[in-house]
């Protein structure tokens, strides 16, 4: 694996595009990352022929694009996420939700109610009120107008119970692993039912207010130590020394 | 110590205090040298409610910054349709001069809090997210002179530990002339009783000045090498920032990897 990457590096240098930084190396804004003809990615942007880090983070690339994994960012919204909200306030025609990002959403009655939607008919509070959690999924959102949401598709609607752990957004990626392999641990090992919102927002439901600690625990020491290696093993690890010292005491 | 004042009587006038600011061997009234830089700490992450903050102390300046945003504009109306809206609050505490001062804004306060944005607002991608608002406070806990370069230099750190899309970090340092004899990074009583202070904020991977103040008389020359000195304080004093914005994570990853 090792010598692949080193074989690639010198492929850079005779196609004389210096690179700056080795992969995993922490950068700050503004730092120098490359010359040449690469294409900025995530968290980096190109001046004239040199791309800059925008954000604190790792560096990563490939043999056209470099960019940068933050270990800092706010949710931006993206058509598709399922996000968690929470109503901030109920509108004549439909709800404000706060999702942790920096526009408000907005969900339309319209699309909640079974029948046409009517001033005077439709109670709004009655369904949703200021303060429930939603788990919700962006059908419709661009910069220039606010996202939009909708509760209508299975897992979606009201949050009726458990815990709410907000991550980084960032680091949802890590939280869900390699093709899940980390979130599907933390189920099989604490036995909680978790739903991921890609606005950094967790949901954790547990059988035992026990197991639900444990899912917290877990998810933030993967925040804390999203930039390290062998953080999957670290986390069964501790997982399984906690569980271990609640069944002796 | 004299007391704080607002207005700065400089300009040819014969310096009434004939206490030496600059002994014969290059030493200065707090034991620095010419081009030395006060001690620095700086510290990232520090408040737990703000999406980013940063704190510095720059020898007996104390400096706190934080950041919120972006997010939705209050009140509305001032949302910018095409890009956020950066805004900026520099306050010194009642307690940060040795005279208490008042803790509503003052003249200087919302003169500074105009200057410090401008000096930022080059850094940040503000045309990524339209219609919000960043917010950044920043708040002189102890005053000592030069608050101003120390508030942009945490202030731009608060920024990035907000994680705000940014082109480079913004470091600021003074330079100016005391005693006839060119400095860097002066304090209050440098600055009151010498003859001129430049302030001077830098991106330094760009190589881009964001601010650029004078206050004083110097000739075309010396204003060239104070600019030079004021730059050279920044690159210095950016190790420090880069450092402090770094080893937050630098500081989890070893304690993992032991």
């Amino acid at each position: 694996m090792k010598q692949k990457w080193l074989n690639k590096s010198f492929v850079f240098k005779v196609m004389n595009m210096p690179l700056f930084y080795e992969k995993k190396q922490l950068v700050t804004p503004g730092d120098f990352l490359a010359e040449g003809n690469y294409i900025a990615g995530e968290n980096t942007y190109k001046d004239d022929d040199k791309i800059y880090a925008s954000r604190v983070g790792l560096v990563d690339y490939d043999a056209r694009k470099i960019h940068v994994v933050a270990l800092k960012a706010f949710y931006v919204p993206s058509v598709g996420d399922t996000v968690i909200g929470k109503i901030v306030e109920v509108g004549t025609g439909g709800w404000a939700v706060d999702i942790n990002a920096p526009y408000l959403a907005m969900l339309r009655a319209a699309d909640v109610l079974d029948r046409p939607f009517g001033f005077r008919t439709s109670d709004l509070p009655s369904i949703f009120d200021v303060g429930d959690l939603l788990i919700t999924k962006i059908i419709a959102y661009d910069r220039t107008r606010d996202p939009l949401l909708t509760v209508r598709e299975p897992g979606l609607g009201k949050i009726m119970r458990g815990q709410l752990v907000k991550v980084t957004p960032t680091k949802i990626p890590r939280v869900i692993g390699r093709k899940g392999s980390m979130i599907s641990m933390i189920k099989k090992e604490t036995t909680c039912q978790i739903t991921i919102g890609q606005n950094g927002l967790i949901l954790i439901n547990g059988k035992t207010p026990e197991d639900e600690r444990l899912a917290v625990m877990a998810l933030h020491k993967i925040e804390e130590e999203s930039h390290t290696s062998g953080l999957t093993d670290h986390v069964t690890e501790m997982l399984k020394k906690k569980k271990e010292g609640v069944e002796h005491a | 110590m004299p007391k704080r004042k607002t207005e700065k009587k400089k300009l040819n006038i014969p310096q009434k205090n004939p206490e030496k600011l600059i002994a014969k061997d290059d030493v200065r009234i707090d034991g620095r040298k010419l081009d030395e830089l006060r001690p620095v700490k700086i510290e990232v992450g520090v408040l737990g409610n703000a999406d980013g903050s940063a704190y510095i102390e720059q020898g007996k300046n104390k400096i706190l910054a934080a950041v919120y945003g972006p997010k939705e504009v209050h009140p509305r109306h001032l949302a910018l349709p095409d890009r956020a809206l950066l805004r900026c609050r520099y306050h010194m505490a009642p307690f940060s001069v040795e005279e208490r001062k008042s803790p509503a804004p003052s003249r200087r306060e919302v003169e500074l809090s105009k200057v410090i944005r401008e000096a930022l607002e080059p850094s940040v991608f503000v045309e990524y997210y339209p219609r919000t608002s960043i917010d950044i406070f920043i708040e002189v806990l102890q005053a000592d002179g030069g608050t101003r370069c120390a508030a942009i230099t945490v202030a731009s750190l608060a920024l990035a530990d907000a994680g705000i899309p940014m082109r480079d970090l913004v470091v600021a340092c003074a330079a100016g002339k005391v005693d006839g004899r060119l400095v860097v990074d002066l304090t209050d009583f440098e600055d009151k009783e010498g003859e001129a202070d430049v302030p001077l904020a830098l991106m330094p991977n760009l190589n881009a000045i964001t601010l650029l103040q004078m206050d004083g008389g110097l000739t075309v020359d010396e204003f060239e090498k104070a600019v030079n000195l004021a730059i050279d304080g920044c690159r210095e004093l950016y190790k420090f920032q880069k450092e402090a914005l770094k080893s937050k994570y630098v500081a989890v990853k070893e304690a993992v990897e032991e």
